[in-house]
């Protein structure tokens, strides 16, 4: 893909644009469609579509294997943290009213800090899934 | 969407499989936009249509993208899809109406959440109140079958990696 050079131009234009989308869609997700699973989705499809214009090494470059693993387990651990907080705040597992001392902000709180562990695993996730399948190739040609 | 899965089923080059998949996935996501369930459709375009297609495209790039001639001729999968089909279309009828208010779907916690979950939860779209906090659990074992997924497919294909690179 290193002659294309519409599609490097196009795909440095629109990237910014998709994980803008993302982010909308992420914090969006209380008042429109969306939420913290689309939103991972996007967010991962801009990053593959970053991974199959400019090559698979320069995207490992922007987001290592590393931070995708770790992506991976870092938003069930959020989601579940949130669940321990309300514990630990004197309510029950995932009660969300206890984490502020207005209910209803206690709840935007808790949906807030849930939908970004969902999206940060289902994002590592596709990513993670996506770097394996394309780097396979590579690695077999190389022994 | 009928005239892409005959396409899909005729069609032996896997490339256009995929593709096809991508199309019938956007126009069920039309289909569930004019059903109203915006959120649904936007999951189905985002993962049916955008995601999965990708990975599908990357697996092709593994394995090639010419359908493999079936060693026998494959009745009895076909004899157990149709006979399945059709339980479920005997189902549907069984159902309530389509959109009927007394519908025991209706009359359970919906009227609740319609009513309450933007003053209990400050939330306007009541999708997303459902989703995270009403039904918060849900969601948790959601995301953790999504690790646990993620998780399976890592383990799966790094081992063969690294036998390859023992070898």
């Amino acid at each position: 893909m290193r002659h294309y050079l519409v599609l490097r131009v196009i795909a440095k234009l629109v990237i910014p644009f998709m994980l803008l989308f993302a982010l909308y869609v992420q914090f969006h997700g209380d008042f429109g469609p969306g939420g913290g699973f689309q939103a991972g989705v996007i967010a991962a499809a801009a990053m593959i579509f970053y991974a199959i214009v400019f090559g698979l090494p320069t995207a490992r470059k922007v987001v290592p294997d590393r931070v995708a693993e770790t992506m991976v387990a870092l938003g069930v651990l959020v989601y579940a943290g949130v669940g321990l907080a309300g514990l630990v705040l004197g309510g029950n597992y995932l009660d969300y009213f206890v984490l502020d001392h207005d209910p209803v902000h206690g709840q935007h709180r808790g949906i807030f800090w849930v939908e970004a562990g969902v999206a940060i695993t289902v994002s590592g996730v596709m990513l993670k899934i996506f770097y394996m399948f394309a780097g396979r190739r590579s690695s077999r040609d190389d022994e | 969407m009928v005239a892409a899965v005959a396409a899909i089923v005729v069609q032996r080059n896997l490339f256009a499989v995929v593709v096809l998949g991508g199309v019938y996935s956007f126009l069920m996501a039309s289909v569930l936009i004019a059903l109203d369930a915006v959120d649904v459709a936007m999951t189905e375009a985002s993962v049916g249509a955008g995601i999965s297609t990708a990975l599908l495209l990357g697996a092709l790039y593994l394995c090639g993208a010419e359908e493999a001639q079936p060693i026998r001729r494959p009745w009895l999968p076909l004899l157990v899809s149709l006979v399945t089909g059709g339980v479920l279309v005997y189902g549907t009828l069984g159902l309530p109406a389509f959109s009927d208010p007394q519908a025991p779907i209706h009359r359970h916690v919906v009227p609740r959440y319609v009513n309450d979950a933007e003053r209990e939860t400050g939330v306007p779209n009541v999708v997303t109140a459902v989703l995270a906090s009403y039904r918060g659990y849900d969601t948790l074992g959601e995301t953790t079958v999504v690790f646990t997924a993620g998780i399976g497919v890592i383990a799966l294909l790094r081992r063969r990696r690294r036998k390859g690179e023992g070898q």
